[in-house]
């Protein structure tokens, strides 16, 4: 794990927590769309919150790809739920919102998890040194899970 | 009745989700190492490889109706079920098929991880 692949995680972890609150923002600004105006989702996106928010989902989801590319699905998903702490923690001191103790333990248990998964490797499959005809090839499959 | 109805929608998200985190994932360890590809080629040939894999496409696409059987969903049922359940059992899913899909070792430590996580989600989002 380099400088730079902390960096592309960090990404994916802030774009995320980012791209969620400014969309909610925004939606909230919108207000409730009905089944019978589904065109009110376009007129959604001139709302300016919820075009940020967009725009950073997208980039949540390259960096996402990114980090898909050099690591495990199961190092990547729990590595960037500190998103999930993030938005807790704004919540409490940046907005000055209520966090019930049973939320301070939803934090800690993610905090937790991703302490257990972040000592360990990033990547233990090497499937993608494989062409891809192989992947429904048994032997590769099981080669893979003893790698 | 409803109940039936809830949880038959979380399982929809639920697998929607993880096929398309499966597919995305599969399709980004064909593409190869991005930051290599990017000093060696430019971006452009990383979008153009990435494109071109059908699984991302796929992938794209469970993504998208992942999000909207939870876009229906909410408007019948409960957030503060649907939200939490989906969420948390969507990382128990995907440590279950990176396994069997991916090929990826899942020791101890990693299903730890992802049931805490798990956990932790489920009482944030709750």
């Amino acid at each position: 794990m380099t400088f730079r692949k902390y960096l592309v995680l960090a990404g994916v972890t802030f774009f995320a927590a980012a791209g969620d609150s400014m969309l909610s923002y925004g939606m909230k600004q919108v207000g409730s769309i009905s089944l019978n105006h589904l065109s009110s989702v376009i007129l959604a996106i001139l709302n300016p919150w919820v075009a940020v928010g967009i725009l950073l989902l997208l980039a949540f989801f390259a960096s996402y790809m990114t980090a898909l590319s050099w690591a495990d699905l199961t190092y990547v998903l729990p590595a960037t739920s500190v998103g999930y702490v993030l938005l807790a923690l704004i919540a409490r001191f940046a907005l000055h919102e209520q966090v019930s103790p049973l939320r301070w333990l939803g934090i800690a248990l993610i905090s937790g998890g991703v302490g257990f998964v972040a000592g360990g490797p990033a990547l233990t499959s090497h499937s993608h040194e494989q062409p891809c005809d192989t992947d429904a090839h048994p032997a590769a499959v099981s080669s893979g899970v003893h790698s | 009745m409803i109940h039936v109805y809830t949880w038959g929608a979380i399982g929809a998200i639920v697998l929607a989700s993880v096929l398309g985190d499966v597919l995305v994932a599969r399709a980004m360890k064909q593409v190869g190492d991005v930051h290599v590809l990017w000093e060696q080629h430019g971006v452009w040939t990383i979008v153009g490889r990435v494109l071109r894999k059908p699984r991302f496409l796929l992938g794209v696409m469970a993504m998208a109706v992942a999000f909207f059987s939870l876009l229906f969903a909410l408007s019948w049922a409960d957030v503060s079920l649907v939200g939490p359940a989906a969420a948390s059992l969507t990382f128990i899913g995907n440590a279950f098929a990176a396994r069997i899909f991916l090929h990826e070792k899942v020791d101890r430590r990693r299903w730890i991880a992802a049931v805490l996580v798990a956990g932790g989600v489920a009482l944030l989002a709750g």
